[in-house]
């Protein structure tokens, strides 16, 4: 048992390892530098530049945190601090649904619904035309896909501040909002901190969503209404292409790895603060 | 007399108590609305995937296979895809079975509660379980060369297992985590071995593992980004492990991106067929435990 323990703890630097291996020859050709801020993606000529794809994923997350943050933050405080037992018994299964549906549903709806939703009625007032696939398109549905871990995450951490620290502030004479922002929401602001990185985490990975509506265009991204490429995506639709070049595939490979990379620091990050706080 | 103080009592409101009152009921309105945003999101959901694809599923569709054309809107089916996600999601959830509940009990029986071992382990499958599926692909997919396999039923079944394990152990392990210790103790104290212990320690986290597997499958069975890599997709139900096989996010997926009706038809149908199993599953996870868990001891 503690060898199989222990081998599952290897697996992380295993991963790190031979993603690493395998993306070597791209680092060995191109400084990791150039790689970053190089825009010309052109692999058949050797050219690799990953920037259009990171700041496509950036973007994209960036969007997904920006709508998710504040819906998640209301509805938990709505669900620890307000509501009754009949809104939870509503509440509560519904973010089940959405935490139990597979990502390319997401995608299925996103095309339905928010594609043209975009095209038809929102970017009519800011843009000519838009196709409805498009970096905005992506941050919606993802900002979605993320809210029931974020939602779930806060109301754990408000239901851990003690009831006492509410009663003060009751007691001297503070509204619910004002017990709600400045006492519960204030104790647990380095959870809520490491809830979004987790989340940020959770959100750079995402691929069959995104890929369905973001638009799939290496360029960076001028406006939400530009079609994007984050880097699961390139991952994604390349598969089947990258055994041509070995240097292609050490590229793709190096997508990976910067996404494992990435995700691996936030990760590490948050889960220790909420640790912390567990402990707590 | 209390009624006479609350009749008093607007008189008393001050500049900063209006102000705050005011803010009080802006901030309902606010969460108000996002409740409502929620709700509406889940609805419009589960709705468009309904109301899409129960026009377009048939009972043939998920009874026979692809037939010639099919990719460009000829008679059949995805059966294929729906016996391909199964076995790929049964036979991944054995293994991660297998190896993820010693692990369990090796973290909650074996080792002291603030062991450091334990917390870099948990912390560890906490790591795991946010890597995104993608990177597993990729990973498993170098694995696969280096080892000079080729995309097929292993692969998938290969990439899907690793990807569950972390899942299987945080979540058995939450439930295993709140186990009482006193009863570990009584059963040591009546002479019973660290392996007979886990008789007891298995009775009491059953329904934790009934859940963590039911969150695996619902995982499993949806995740598209790893199987790409690794399980390939075929017209057929493959009869041996070597075989390509495919799965019903990646029908899904590729028939949705055809241009034809028919086949984007098709795809909306097979979405619906993955919900409604996902659904399920969600369900049945909260009916265990509701159901089974009354039963533990706290």
């Amino acid at each position: 048992m503690r060898t199989v323990t222990v081998v599952a703890l290897l697996f992380v630097l295993v991963m790190g390892w031979g993603l690493y291996q395998k993306s070597a020859p791209i680092l060995g050709e191109i400084p990791l530098w150039n790689l970053l801020t190089d825009s010309t993606w052109q692999p058949f000529k050797n050219q690799f530049g990953f920037l259009p794809f990171v700041m496509g994923t950036i973007w994209v997350t960036i969007i997904a945190i920006v709508i998710s943050l504040p819906l998640s933050l209301f509805t938990a405080i709505f669900l620890t601090e307000y509501s009754r037992r009949c809104v939870k018994k509503i509440v509560y299964p519904a973010l089940d649904i959405l935490a139990s549906l597979p990502s390319v549903i997401y995608g299925v709806w996103g095309t339905l619904v928010i594609v043209p939703w975009i095209s038809d009625k929102l970017a009519p007032h800011f843009v000519d035309f838009s196709a409805g696939y498009t970096t905005l398109a992506a941050g919606i549905v993802l900002s979605i896909m993320v809210l029931p871990l974020l939602v779930s995450l806060f109301v754990e951490l408000f239901s851990s501040v003690s009831v006492d620290l509410r009663d003060t502030a009751y007691a001297l004479g503070s509204t619910r909002w004002q017990t709600a922002q400045k006492v519960v929401m204030r104790k647990s602001l380095p959870g809520i901190f490491a809830s979004v990185v987790l989340a940020v985490s959770r959100a750079l990975g995402e691929t069959i969503a995104v890929l369905m509506v973001c638009g799939n265009l290496p360029q960076v991204p001028q406006s939400v209404f530009d079609a994007c490429y984050p880097l699961p995506a390139l991952i994604a639709n390349n598969y089947g292409e990258m055994l041509s070049l070995p240097m292609y595939e050490s590229a793709l490979m190096f997508a990976a790895l910067l996404l494992f990379v990435v995700v691996l620091l936030f990760n590490l990050v948050s889960r220790i603060i909420l640790r912390k706080i567990e402990e707590n | 007399m209390s009624w006479w103080l609350s009749l008093s009592k607007p008189r008393l409101k001050s500049k900063k108590m209006k102000k705050s009152i005011v803010k009080e009921q802006f901030a309902r309105l606010l969460m108000y609305l996002s409740i409502v945003i929620v709700l509406i999101l889940v609805a419009s959901i589960i709705w468009t995937i309904f109301s899409r694809g129960a026009k377009c599923l048939t009972w043939e569709m998920v009874t026979s296979l692809p037939g010639g054309g099919f990719y460009i809107g000829k008679e059949g089916g995805f059966l294929n895809a729906i016996v391909g996600s199964l076995y790929i999601v049964l036979a991944s959830t054995a293994i991660g079975l297998i190896i993820s509940v010693p692990v369990v009990f090796f973290l909650n029986v074996y080792l002291k509660t603030k062991s450091k071992l334990a917390y870099v382990a948990r912390l560890a499958f906490d790591v795991l379980f946010g890597i995104p599926s993608i990177v597993y692909g990729a990973f498993a997919f170098t694995l696969m060369i280096y080892f000079g396999l080729r995309t097929s039923l292993l692969g998938g079944i290969l990439v899907e297992t690793l990807l569950i394990i972390p899942i299987l152990i945080r979540s058995m392990d939450e439930v295993a985590k709140n186990f009482p210790r006193e009863l570990l103790e009584a059963s040591y104290s009546l002479g019973a071995t660290r392996w007979e212990t886990m008789g007891v320690v298995m009775r009491q986290i059953a329904p934790g593992i009934a859940t963590a597997t039911l969150l695996s499958v619902g995982r499993s069975i949806g995740d598209a980004a790893g199987v790409m890599f690794t399980a390939g997709f075929s017209d057929t139900i493959p009869t041996s492990l070597s075989q390509q096989v495919a799965t019903l996010p990646l029908s899904i997926f590729f028939q949705l991106s055809a241009p034809q009706i028919e086949v984007q038809n098709r795809a909306y149908a097979a979405a619906l067929v993955l919900t409604i199993i996902v659904l399920i599953i969600s369900l049945l996870g909260r009916f265990i435990t509701n159901r089974f868990s009354k039963h533990n001891l706290r």
